[in-house]
């Protein structure tokens, strides 16, 4: 029988044919660190920070592209691979506006470094996302520093046309991330690369700005950028992206139901991004409703009070009067004209504990079967 | 749904109708186009050239309200070409034969008449559905608001187990549910005649169950109102009092002007909700209630699918939640009910609920679970009517055309039709609250195919008047390359410009579903 084995650092691996060396690497645990691989794509290899070193071969390959073969034997964390990545770190650093202070840290530790950022934080063109950066991460990871390199000037005016997204491609580092996401997981088609070399860039359709374009606002591509020339609005407006709280649950628009992260600052929601990607039933993906359209639980427009309307007009009362007048109310009708006098409306918004609830009160309090809800409007 | 979303990548042939679906249900969307990028056929049959045409090998167009007619057309080609699957219908169906006899006067030429499909498209179409190994049925608003919106929906029923494409993976009749938790909404017995998991109110054994679980005497057995014949009844005079949990009538309930009235006939009307809308406005309580970040509880979405919700950020200090509001008034009222969260609630529901019985909080922790589950060991059911149907053998619906309610004539040229666009929610009562989105879409529009709009002599922009018998709105026209002549199209979103001031209430007989997708109106220009 044939085998499918391969060893990486010395464990012997089982593989199924087909599965790249990233895929056998990440499906037992093992870090193999890339910023340009997005799972259910095809591998652009653009960021060749995922290099292994295999048995054999002189040159280092992309773990990304490369399918397993029976009795590889492969290295991620040798010498050679570790000096590919550092240059490859370096040249993307270089590569744009990378101003996080990652370039010029010389301390050993994340927090004296990020102590060090913090002094800079609030300056109007300190990278925002410094912090919640891959690029970042993977720098301080492998001690990278480019202090000696020159700031690589923004050749492109950051793009704030959009109530959602903006688009600082001083620090794209062209990944393509956003564009596989945006073509092979929501297919919406609305963003490309441009093929012109030194100055390759994502571009929309003629180049025009986001809102002009096809792009339909899921964020998807934003969920994915990897360093922060993609970033919501909204997010970074206000304060910089730290001690939140991440809770897992369900969207309340529409009936897909997708699973999401919402990130709470102070009560607030700060940000919300679509769950694991192998999660079903949407896989990570959001739409706009769902990732953007969250303003109305904090909106001061809220109700806040109960109300009850005496003569022609609502005023605020306690709950205790209004809980005590609607129960007499309702009582008084079902005695005067009998239960079916009385209709309960329940919603396709509530929680099935809501309207098992409403089903309940309906029909074993006020004991009529005039129970429905606008799903069909 | 019969089949789960994530199917429907896995699916050979995938038939969409009646659905808007890059637009309102963007991320379910998904699937079908990474399916077509995968190879896999994608048709549409919409009155409106929608988005995801861009994606489909071919588009149909039928005539508003004249789905019954194409369906039977392409069961009349199957059936001629004999490429129905013979063996799932010796199998697992019944009343083939009278089946077969209907759609029989459904000549290409005769559905070519009705719904201005051409012979060939429809065809293509049979041909491609009839053969594919797995083919799936998505469908939306767009089959189930009108006058025959049941039969529609059976008439798909049909023609899915004609070619024997239900109960396997990447097939099924897929209706996509518009609200969160419509799904949940209905499971839960939240319609008027039955109780959670469907089972009837006038089922003796399922009543008596239920008195005695929640040890009370003398439930109605009589199927009550739904919704459409509340309102009326209210007009009437006849219902007195109405309790309505975060839903917004007076915009999303057809022929507004009617259904104002109607509420404003009420004796009492309480009302629990989030934000003011132009019904808490007319009620005489209103109860601030949480949203859904600031609930623990369970959403069922349209795969069947119970999934958790989870509170993130605390409710406005004087709110309270949906079912503690609705369990202090019933305890007011002389039944003692109280629970110490949702969870306590959600093992009521478990207890009662045949398809969630095997469902607990803890088992959904991470990864929702599809009814039905039957017991704590089972996985939960992905795929529907994999062995047999419900009753047993699937059941063909011999059934014929009927032409909608209201057609245009002299005085009424265009058809109207609503719905929902991307970047609104329904009545937006929540999507308006988030500036981003009302600077993505301001206001309310009317759809309009370039040659209509020339024949009016008007462009986008230009501010019109849309009238129907029923009432009228005024809004700016847009010129769209989804709008086909003669038929129009306006969003239901907009309290200010609201489309359900045009609309016909007339109901479909069983589903009691308004005919929302086809009324007749007329477009002038508002001279400034
Ligand atoms: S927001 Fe969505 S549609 Fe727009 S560019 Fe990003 S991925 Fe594409
Ligand atoms: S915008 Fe972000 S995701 Fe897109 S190519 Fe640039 S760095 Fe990569
Ligand atoms: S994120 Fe969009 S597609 Fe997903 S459930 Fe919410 S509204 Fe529906």
């Amino acid at each position: 029988m044939e085998s499918n084995n391969i060893t990486i650092n010395g464990n012997t691996l089982t593989f199924e044919p087909g599965q790249t060396i990233l895929q056998v690497a990440q499906k037992n645990d093992i870090d193999i660190p890339t910023l340009c691989h997005l799972k259910n794509t095809i591998p652009t290899t653009t960021c060749k920070i995922c290099v292994v070193e295999i048995a054999g071969r002189t040159e280092l390959i992309e773990a990304c592209a490369t399918a397993a073969a029976d009795g590889m034997i492969i290295l991620t964390q040798s010498l050679k691979v570790t000096k590919e990545r550092r240059k490859n770190i370096s040249r993307l650093l270089a590569s744009g506006n990378h101003n996080c202070a990652i370039r010029g840290f010389d301390s050993q530790d994340w927090t004296s470094f990020q102590l060090g950022v913090l002094k800079d934080d609030g300056k109007e063109d300190l990278c925002p996302v410094w912090g919640d950066c891959e690029l970042q991460d993977l720098a301080y990871r492998y001690q990278v520093k480019t202090l000696g390199l020159p700031l690589n000037g923004c050749k492109y005016e950051t793009e704030r046309a959009n109530p959602f997204i903006i688009r600082d491609f001083s620090r794209c580092i062209l990944c393509g991330r956003c564009v596989k996401a945006c073509r092979e997981i929501q297919v919406n088609n609305a963003i490309e690369f441009s093929n012109k070399g030194a100055d390759a860039k994502i571009i929309t359709k003629n180049d025009a700005a986001l809102k002009d374009s096809d792009c339909v606002f899921c964020g998807e591509c934003v969920q994915v950028c990897p360093v922060g020339a993609l970033i919501s609005d909204k997010s970074y407006r206000d304060k910089r992206f730290k001690d939140t709280q991440k809770i897992r649950t369900t969207c309340s628009y529409c009936g897909v139901g997708c699973q999401m992260d919402i990130f709470v600052q102070d009560n607030k929601i700060v940000k919300i991004d679509g769950a694991d990607v192998d999660l079903p039933p949407n896989n990570a993906s959001l739409c706009v409703k769902g990732r953007f359209g969250y303003e109305f639980v904090a909106s001061s427009e809220r109700l806040t009070q109960p109300l009850i309307k005496k003569e022609g007009k609502q005023v605020p009362v306690s709950w205790k009067e209004a809980l005590d007048y609607t129960a007499q109310k309702l009582s008084e009708i079902k005695k005067n004209t009998g239960p079916d006098s009385i209709g309960v409306l329940t919603s396709a918004r509530v929680t099935n504990e809501d309207n098992y609830i409403a089903n309940k009160f309906a029909r074993a309090v006020l004991k009529t079967n005039n129970i429905d809800h606008c799903a069909r409007l | 749904m019969t089949n789960t979303i994530a199917d429907i990548e896995d699916s050979d042939m995938i038939l969409i109708t009646g659905s808007n679906t890059t637009e309102n249900h963007p991320v379910l969307s998904s699937f079908a186009k990474r399916a077509v990028l995968k190879g896999k056929k994608l048709y549409l049959i919409d009155p409106r050239k929608v988005k995801i045409s861009e994606h489909a090998e071919k588009w149909l167009r039928p005539f508003p309200g004249t789905d019954i007619a194409w369906i039977n057309g392409m069961m009349h080609i199957i059936i001629k070409e004999g490429l129905e699957n013979k063996e799932f219908i010796e199998n697992r169906t019944e009343n083939f034969e009278a089946l077969k006899e209907t759609v029989e006067k459904y000549t290409p030429e005769y559905v070519g008449k009705i719904t201005g499909i051409n012979a060939q498209d429809l065809h293509e179409v049979a041909r491609a559905f009839a053969k594919a190994p797995a083919a799936t049925i998505l469908y939306c608003m767009g089959i189930t608001q009108h006058t025959c919106g049941t039969d529609n929906v059976k008439s798909l029923a049909n023609l899915s187990m004609l070619c024997g494409q239900l109960g396997k993976p990447g097939g099924g009749v897929n209706p996509l549910r518009g609200q969160n938790n419509v799904q949940g909404a209905c499971d839960m017995g939240g319609l008027p005649n039955v109780f959670t998991a469907y089972r009837p109110v006038n089922n003796d054994d399922a009543r008596i169950g239920f008195e005695k679980a929640w040890n009370v005497e003398g439930m109605s057995a009589a199927p009550g109102l739904p919704v459409t014949e509340m309102v009326q009844k209210a007009y009437e005079g006849e219902l007195k009092s109405l309790y309505v949990i975060g839903e917004n009538p007076l915009v999303s309930d057809p022929d507004l002007n009617h259904a104002r009235k109607a509420l404003a006939n009420l004796e009492f009307l309480v009302i629990q909700d989030i934000f003011e809308t132009e019904t808490t406005k007319i009620a005489d309580v209103v109860f601030p209630a949480f949203c859904f970040a600031e609930k623990d509880g369970t959403f069922t979405n349209s795969e069947r699918r119970v999934q958790r919700v989870r509170k993130a950020v605390q409710a406005p200090e004087e709110a309270k939640e949906d079912w503690e509001i609705l369990c202090e008034i019933a305890t007011r009222m002389g039944y003692r009910m109280s629970y110490s969260g949702s969870n306590e609630i959600f093992k009521e529901i478990s207890a009662l609920t045949p398809s969630y019985k095997g469902i607990t909080w803890e088992r959904i922790e991470k990864k929702g679970i599809h009814w039905p589950c039957p017991d704590e060991t089972h996985a939960g059911t992905p795929i529907l009517h994999t062995a047999q149907f419900t009753r047993g053998l699937g059941f063909f619906h011999a059934i014929d055309h009927t032409p909608p309610a209201e057609l245009p004539d002299e005085n009424y040229p265009y058809i109207l039709t609503t719905g929902r666009i991307l970047y609104h929610y329904h009545t937006g009562t929540m999507t308006m609250k988030t500036d981003g989105l009302n600077i993505l879409s301001p206001e309310c529009f009317v759809e309009i195919s370039a040659a209509d709009a020339k024949q009016l002599g008007l462009d986008s922009g230009s501010m019109v008047k849309v009238s129907s018998r029923r009432g009228k709105i005024e809004a700016k026209l847009k010129v769209s390359s989804k709008a086909v002549d003669g038929t129009i199209f306006i969003p239901f979103h907009f309290a200010k410009a609201a489309a359900n001031e045009l609309t016909n209430a007339k109901l479909d007989p069983t589903a009691k579903i308004p005919e929302f997708k086809v009324c007749a109106i007329k477009i002038e220009p508002v001279t400034a």
